[in-house]
């Protein structure tokens, strides 16, 4: 009797973890941050591109409409497949800030030379830490920060399709 | 004199530098509990990525502006979520995890204390 009910004990054990193991294979693995909505320290300072002046970054944001904030580097190639839709979306008088991710100075004014400037503004970030405080993991990432909260409503991690700028457009025009 | 000046010298450069080690060792060890999120099973210490170089500065930043360390890694897990510290917290997708070893660990107390009062 008493050998029963270990056996039973023993078999409704490895079942139940037999269970748990199971469902955790069907557990999604989305480790990304790109859902995660955080506030940007708007007193943070940075240099500019093209004119060496140091700025605020609050004064790039437009307070009453969300800006677009776009990390790139002339080195990158997916940022390259990218521009022509942040030029795009410059044609549509969204207000984009591009920040120039460990390049050199001389490649990124190359760059936007030969490509054009989406940018109403382009501040560098020659050791990356900037690029750290909008969460970002590398290049290209684009986001739409709110400039009355300071909130990022939206993340791209990687180069931007067209659906994105379709949505982006959208958002844009939800959120003034 | 010259003795004088020489022996606060020393002084100068050795205190400077132990202090300059105290931030590294603190940053390696904070480094060390951060997920490199780019490389696959490297922490943030490890790893020489271009984003995990960064994250080492910023460490070194926050620590020289005398945050905590709970300040710093709340800061990361603000920006990057739970995922980037190998620490997990407490929840209820974590709960299991965490429970297991302490119910294991109650269970097999039991049956050794059992084996013992039979005996």
């Amino acid at each position: 009797m008493s050998k029963n009910i270990k056996f039973l004990g023993l078999l409704l054990t490895l079942i139940i973890i037999f269970i748990i193991l199971l469902k955790g294979l069907n557990v999604s693995k989305d480790y990304s941050n790109e859902k995660l909505k955080n506030k940007i320290d708007f007193s943070l300072n940075a240099k500019k591109l093209f004119s060496d002046e140091i700025i605020n970054i609050s004064d790039l944001f437009d307070k009453n409409s969300p800006s677009v904030v776009n990390i790139w580097a002339s080195w990158c190639a997916p940022c390259r497949e990218e521009h022509q839709f942040l030029m795009k979306l410059k044609d549509m008088n969204i207000n984009i800030i591009g920040i120039n991710y460990k390049d050199s100075q001389k490649n990124a004014k190359n760059f936007l030379s030969s490509l054009g400037n989406p940018y109403s503004e382009v501040i560098t970030d020659n050791d990356g830490t900037k690029s750290i405080e909008f969460g970002a993991i590398g290049v290209p990432e684009t986001f739409i920060i709110s400039g009355k909260t300071n909130e990022i409503i939206k993340k791209y991690i990687g180069p931007l399709t067209n659906e994105n700028l379709l949505e982006i457009k959208k958002f844009i025009k939800e959120n003034v | 004199m010259f003795k004088i000046i020489n022996l606060v010298l020393f002084l100068y450069f050795t205190f400077n530098i132990s202090y300059a080690n105290e931030t590294n060792t603190k940053v390696d060890q904070i480094t060390k509990n951060l997920r490199c999120l780019i490389c696959q099973g490297q922490s943030v210490y490890d790893s020489q990525s271009d984003f995990a170089i960064s994250m080492k500065l910023v460490v070194k930043k926050k620590i020289n502006e005398g945050k905590e360390d709970k300040e710093i890694y709340d800061y990361l897990k603000n920006k990057y979520g739970e995922w980037i510290v190998y620490d997990p917290e407490l929840n209820r997708n974590t709960f299991l995890l965490w429970s297991i070893p302490l119910i294991l660990f109650v269970f097999g107390g039991l049956l050794i204390v059992r084996k013992v009062s039979i005996k």
